[in-house]
């Protein structure tokens, strides 16, 4: 069936998962529905000891099976130890089927690929998976489906029911042996532990792992004791400098600083840019280097920013320290700046459900203004591609892409119009993870383009005179004119993932890759 | 032209390409690999065999390793590796026929 977006959903994928097909942002908005609810096991005696020896005991202790769904976190990044080491247990017992419910999945996880070979690991749900596992997905490798959906899609999907945890697995910088979480106090801090909040709440079984055991009680605690009922001490959770691995430092690309200046101007121009103004940012580097611009503007004019919000950086933070900021509302630290920052008492911590989730009673995504986003492919539609290469390996993840593109008033995408020789600028993207009725802006080394759904933002632009404006078939056209056009990629028949938009109806497939030679 | 002896254009860099060519006796052999090759690996061979054969290329083994290079690049490593099998070294007409 063709979906909102032009995407054929195959009718046995529509079958086996019970998906409905993307049918618009709004589709869901207001229809009721019931939460889920996890098993506990109450504890009320007070001598029980919730520490276990180790993550053998821990698994023993909740009923680790074949074909249960385990779940972790990706605070640690590039440097998370904790998924490898549970998973190799969990190999080691010989189980096999298990569901890997990660909230994002990296080259820190290469080593799971036997597994997937050798059927421990069947299905992946994920933000999205880059590194290894990918290419093991888009080869076929993954017995079941790999679902990619984005970090308020996750919450979602654990809050509706639909992903049920029968172990959560949280990496702590710090825990109390009772089981309060900081992400922050150890020798390995990621700053927050916002995307496993959900976790807490919904798991059957939360197992806390921490390097850093602390007295009790580990206070405030991120995550409470309330929800956990093992902890277990390994000597090291994660690597310290990899968890900030991918945060770019700012740039001296001319490219990138130009689009950035493009960026800058769009923002300043739009009806949105008073004082108050709300506004969330990526790690790429003319999103950073936006921000800088950004904030000598604001400083010229006088105008402050409401909140900032998402995976933070030190530019963000920078404008905290400044109080050119009002607070900072932190889902993920993305450097080691951001996580010390933590301390600021203007800079919280916010869960994943609070940021992002379109299923509970209103998220921050809703309240944005501007988000600046980065895309890998972006079509003449304005749909964008974050999962799938150009070549149709799986190589990206959603993270709160979609999320934030619905939220904002204005979504400002930026993409250099080739990538090498690939360009980004397309007719159509390899696979659609951002519908374009949530992209408003899309600036480019070669020009800006405005959805044409948004004539009071393309009014705004043409009246500042600021940027160069292009329609997106216009910078699709030069980008051809450059490296040419590229040939249709070939398929396989095989689905090996499914792009879940926010709301669980399937936005797009992915298929098994055909190398060409 | 024939291919004189081995020779060697272009870098391995992003946005580049390889090109080495070598003697042979039977025939023109391209061989290519690129890590655009599923997009662009039909119009890449297109374009390495378009510039052979305005050299006057036939016989040969042509190997390219292409990182996303554009047609131009393209072209101007081809058609440098083999005038440097030839050891020519000045008066090279960039983009025409060889005579």
């Amino acid at each position: 069936m063709i979906n909102a977006v032009g995407r054929d959903i195959p009718d046995e994928i529509l079958a086996m998962t019970g998906k409905e097909p993307f049918q618009g942002n709004h589709y869901k908005d207001g229809v009721p529905f019931r939460r889920a609810a996890p098993i506990i096991r109450p504890v009320m005696s007070n001598d029980h000891s919730k520490m276990v020896k180790d993550i053998h005991e821990a698994l023993v202790k909740c009923h680790a099976h074949n074909g249960m769904t385990v779940s972790f976190h990706h605070h640690f990044r590039e440097g998370d130890l904790i998924v490898c080491m549970v998973m190799k247990e969990i190999h080691k017992m010989g189980l096999k089927n298990i569901t890997l419910a990660a909230t994002s999945l990296g080259k820190a996880h290469d080593d799971l690929v036997p597994m997937i070979e050798d059927g421990t690991i069947t299905r992946i749900e994920a933000s999205g998976v880059r590194g290894k596992i990918g290419e093991a997905i888009s080869a076929g490798k993954l017995k079941g489906l790999a679902i990619m959906r984005s970090h308020g899609g996750r919450v979602r999907s654990l809050v509706t029911g639909e992903t049920r945890v029968d172990i959560a697995f949280i990496g702590a910088p710090t825990s109390d042996d009772y089981g309060n979480l900081r992400g922050i106090g150890g020798k390995t801090n990621c700053g927050v532990l916002s995307y496993s909040y959900v976790d807490g709440d919904q798991a059957e079984y939360v197992v806390a792992i921490t390097d850093c055991l602390v007295p009790f009680p580990n206070f405030p605690a991120h995550i409470s004791m309330t929800r956990v009922d093992y902890v277990c001490v390994v000597d090291s959770i994660g690597i310290p400098e990899k968890i900030a691995t991918g945060a770019a430092k700012p740039t001296t690309d001319q490219r990138k600083l130009m689009m950035a200046e493009y960026c800058t101007q769009v923002v300043v121009n739009t009806p949105y840019f008073k004082d108050g103004f709300s506004y969330q940012t990526g790690v790429g580097g003319a999103s950073i280097a936006s921000t800088i611009s950004l904030t000598r503007i604001m400083k010229e004019r006088g105008i402050k920013m409401g909140f900032g919000v998402g995976g933070l950086t030190k530019p963000m933070c920078d404008l905290l320290d400044m109080g050119m900021v009002r607070l900072l509302l932190d889902t993920q630290a993305f450097d080691l700046d951001a996580v010390s920052n933590v301390i600021n008492p203007a800079h919280h911590r916010i869960t994943a459900g609070a940021y992002a989730n379109p299923f509970n009673k209103g998220a921050f995504v809703n309240r944005l203004d501007y988000v600046i986003l980065a895309s890998l492919e972006v079509d003449v539609h304005f749909n964008c591609n974050v999962v799938v290469g150009s070549d149709g390996v799986i190589t990206g993840a959603q993270g709160g892409h979609p999320d934030t593109a619905q939220g904002a008033k204005c979504t400002i995408v930026i993409c250099p119009l080739l990538q090498g020789r690939i360009p980004a600028i397309c007719t159509n993207v390899t696979t659609v993870t951002t519908p374009g009725e949530s992209v408003d802006v899309v600036v480019t080394d070669y020009g800006v383009a405005v959805n044409p759904n948004r004539q009071d933002l393309l009014e705004a632009l043409r009246k500042a005179d600021c940027v160069p404006l292009k329609t997106i078939e216009e910078l699709r056209d030069i980008a051809y004119s450059i490296v040419g056009e590229p040939d249709p990629l070939e398929f396989g028949d095989r689905v090996v993932g499914i792009i879940e938009a926010r709301d669980g109806t399937i936005m797009d497939v992915v298929r098994q890759i055909k190398p060409k030679n | 032209m024939i291919i004189g002896k081995s020779a060697v254009a272009g870098t391995l860099e992003s946005s580049d390409a390889q090109v080495t060519v070598e003697p042979s006796e039977s025939g023109l052999e391209v061989e290519i690999s690129s890590s655009v090759m599923n997009q662009y690996g039909r119009q890449i061979r297109a374009t390495v065999m378009k510039t052979l054969e305005r050299l006057d290329v036939h016989s040969g083994k042509v190997t390219v390793v292409d990182k996303g290079a554009l047609d131009c690049t393209l072209k101007a490593r081809v058609e440098c590796a083999v005038y440097r099998s030839n050891d020519i070294k000045d008066a090279m007409s960039w983009g025409g026929a060889i005579v």
